[in-house]
């Protein structure tokens, strides 16, 4: 057991312990994480992926901000009853424009990752009022709130910004035209032509009903609506992404 | 001039965040810089008031620091009774969801509130106030850094304040175990750094050859928390006036990251800095050496080593490629070893003193500690296989053995250390009441075997609807079925939660009345008085 008897070194030089213990713990990260970022095949190219409008950025970061996360899930994974009670199983490339990802550790309620066009905007507006209203055995809090709180307009673009700082491919466009983009996709009766143009398949809707203000509730419904939408399933093609 | 530089600092301090409300972009920004600059100015006229401008007595540099390590040991009981009453409040929700209060109390944000509460403001406190006792005692120096300490000490109560109010009004990054933004975390490096500094100096200025063993984990916990909470942090933030910042990674890399931080706060927060506390304390509990030193070099190297390896056991079947998946279940299984080598080396260190489980309830409570440790290591590599995490995971399963670990290994650790050392900071005899240590000790695990027993059925139950077919192929339960069935197990955690709380905040009474002094006049444990006629014989 020499090796053991060396140890001594180490346990008289507070030094080389703190380099040594430092230098064992990276071994793992490096090995785990780094390949994550230029392994071609972690993220395949998938048809469809684009990045949030600004109207579904804040509704993400409502989401985010009331801690949906920690009982929804966005991740379905590729089991039979998770792909029949919930749709095709997640894909890398859908969250590829989340930061952070979205994914949950816990189904309190249901998996959300492809919630989107699943029930009206007014049953979600509904369902955020008063949850047990529509799911009787529902445990999820109220947000009736979130109706009355006007949305702040002028985070759009330096929110845009801070994301295309991290990789989300915004253009000088999208970025310039964000609290424009964000009241048009609220508003059914604006010209939405230049939005559907920044951003392909945007639903345009008055989301929570109310047509006079928009409001933190248009934003989330408008999120919710949108998650899992952007692939096309019926012509995705599972084998393109192998390499 | 007394306290000036914690003055000076203090009142820069609430300046610039003056400025941060005067000039706040959003508006949960503007309301937590304000909560910032209320509790600054409290504490910087309380330095005020507190100061004199008479030469002070110089520092007794052969006397050990005691003074932040009672204000330690005060706040961990503190934190503790905080964090297990907001446990108590979500699990309430959960069970009765009118309970919920928008928009500050809605279960979204005061879970957070629950989990940091526990596990970095309990827990945290715990560990800086015993890594300070321990690292003196066995290195037999004065901490070193001076003031530094009040600075690690009351920097580390800001850091708390701020991420649990941040919560409150909605400001978070949502990863779990990291959720305070990017300004909170900025703050909360600068604490840490100092930690290191005060940690590691003292190690430096030591008069013993050695360094014991307690310090490796202590070490090793505070240069790997550094490591993980800096990169995990990597966000840009929206506005250097606003509070949304957005992570530097997203999708799968984020994942991978977020999870390689989570499973290590679970590592290097909460199990091996809780190793090192039990290579001290119990050893000084039952007067008996460490079992094995060599046990003891081995599974402190694979356990730094191997842990940092297992996080992706949290995303199995997700998006995250494959091989790192199996890496990460590999890795997790392998930990058994080393995990358990720390169990046996604690548990065998009370050869030829196992008597003392009947007569000490401190050394109840360590063993109790080291026993549940076991379980919890023994069903984590389980629940990392693949094909049982299928079934397991997004379900209450994983809550039960998250609450067997922290509140069985973790929250009775520390209950053992707290008892050890009230009386010995504070100089009294022995505790207040030793009868109310044992109260406690069953109350505790009666709430852990009542916690951890519905939610094991409540999480396999849901997993298994989940999954239900019948006959003809057709899925038997819909969602919202599967949430009416978990009502009964999540009352059943209620009381579970209760029992635990009500053990808590019997411990808060008991340390302080051993602080004010007192001593319960009570029958020793272990001593059964003869009441009826006389009492057994040996012979018998």
């Amino acid at each position: 057991m020499s090796i053991l008897m060396n140890h001594s070194k180490l346990e008289k030089s507070a030094t080389l312990l703190l380099i040594a213990s430092l230098a064992v713990v990276t071994v793992g990260g490096i090995v785990e994480i780094a390949p994550l970022f230029y392994l071609q095949n972690t993220i395949e190219k998938v048809e469809g992926m684009r990045p949030y409008t600004p109207l579904e950025l804040a509704g993400r970061d409502i989401y985010v901000r009331e801690g949906c996360y920690a009982c929804h899930s966005q991740m379905i994974r590729p089991f039979r009853d998770e792909v029949e009670r919930y749709g095709h199983y997640s894909l890398a490339a859908e969250s590829m424009y989340d930061h952070s990802f979205q994914w949950g550790s816990k189904r309190t309620g249901p998996d959300l990752a492809r919630v989107g066009q699943r029930y009206s905007n007014e049953w979600h507006v509904q369902h955020l009022i008063e949850p047990r209203s529509v799911v009787p055995e529902s445990v999820m809090p109220s947000y009736a709130f979130l109706k009355d709180k006007p949305l702040d307009v002028k985070l759009a673009s330096i929110n845009l910004t801070a994301n295309r700082r991290v990789g989300v491919p915004y253009t000088d466009e999208m970025v310039a035209n964000a609290a424009a983009d964000m009241k048009a996709q609220a508003n059914p009766d604006a010209d939405s032509k230049a939005l559907e143009a920044r951003y392909p398949k945007v639903k345009v809707g008055n989301y929570d009903g109310n047509k006079e203000a928009l409001t933190e509730m248009d934003a989330l419904v408008a999120y919710l609506q949108m998650l899992g939408t952007l692939v096309d399933f019926s012509t995705y093609d599972e084998t393109a992404g192998y390499r | 001039m007394r306290y000036g530089l914690g003055i000076i600092l203090a009142g820069a301090l609430c300046y610039l965040t003056l400025m941060g409300a005067a000039f706040a972009v959003d508006e949960p920004f503007r309301q937590h810089m304000w909560i910032a600059v209320f509790v600054l100015a409290i504490f910087t006229i309380i330095l005020m008031r507190k100061t004199n401008f008479e030469p002070q007595a110089p520092v007794d540099e052969s006397a050990y620091m005691d003074e932040p390590i009672r204000y330690g040991v005060i706040a961990t009981v503190f934190w503790g009774v905080v964090g297990f009453l907001v446990g108590v409040f979500i699990a309430v929700q959960l069970a009765f969801p009118h309970l919920n209060f928008e928009p500050w109390l809605n279960f979204g944000r005061v879970r957070p509130l629950h989990t940091s509460a526990v596990i970095f403001a309990f827990g945290g406190n715990a560990l800086i106030a015993s890594s300070f006792y321990v690292v003196q005692r066995t290195c037999r120096a004065r901490l070193f850094g001076g003031d530094l300490v009040w600075f690690v000490f009351w920097g580390y109560q800001f850091f708390i304040i701020m991420a649990g109010t941040g919560y409150l009004l909605g400001i978070t990054q949502s990863r779990e175990y990291a959720e305070p933004e990017w300004y909170v975390d900025l703050w909360l490096t600068i604490v840490w750094v100092a930690y290191l500094v005060v940690f590691m100096g003292t190690l430096l200025r030591r008069r013993e050859p050695h360094i014991y063993v307690a310090n490796w984990f202590y070490l090793s916990f505070i240069v790997t928390i550094a490591m993980l909470h800096v990169i995990n942090n990597l966000a840009m933030p929206a506005s250097i006036v606003g509070s949304k910042s957005y992570s530097a990674f997203s999708g799968v890399q984020d994942a991978v990251t977020q999870w390689w931080y989570g499973h290590n706060a679970v590592a290097f927060f909460l199990t091996v800095p809780f190793l090192a506390m039990m290579y001290y304390f119990v050893p000084k509990q039952v007067d008996r050496p460490i079992y094995s030193y060599r046990l003891s070099i081995v599974h402190f190297w694979s356990i730094i080593f191997l842990y940092i390896w297992a996080g992706p056991h949290h995303l199995h079947y997700t998006a995250v490629p494959d091989w790192a998946q199996t890496l990460g279940m590999v890795f997790s299984i392998m930990l058994w070893m080393p995990s358990w080598g720390g169990m046996i080396n604690g548990l065998m260190t009370l050869s030829g003193a196992w008597d003392k489980i009947r007569t000490d309830p401190i050394v109840r409570l360590m063993v109790a500690a080291m026993a549940f440790y076991g379980m919890a290591t023994f069903e984590g590599p389980m629940l990392s296989i693949k094909s049982v995490n299928s079934l397991s995971h997004y379900t209450d399963w994983t809550i039960a053995h998250v609450h067997a670990g922290a509140l069985g290994w973790n929250g009775m650790i520390t209950f053992a250390a707290v008892y050890f050392l009230t009386p010995k900071l504070w100089g009294r005899e022995r505790l207040y009441s030793i009868r109310m240590v044992n109260w406690h000790f069953w109350l505790a695990t009666l709430g852990i075997v009542l916690y951890a027993s519905s939610m094991w059925v409540s999480g396999i139950m849901q997993g298994l609807m989940w999954r239900e077919y019948d006959e003809q192929g057709f899925l038997v339960y819909s969602f919202a079925e599967t949430v009416a069935a978990m009502h009964p197990y999540y009352v059943m955690r209620v009381s579970g939660g209760v029992f635990y709380l009500a053990g808590g905040l019997l411990m808060a009474w008991n340390v302080y009345q051993t602080i004010r002094g007192r001593i319960r006049k009570e029958t020793p444990m272990g001593m059964v008085l003869p009441t009826h006629g006389t009492a057994m014989q040996p012979a018998q």
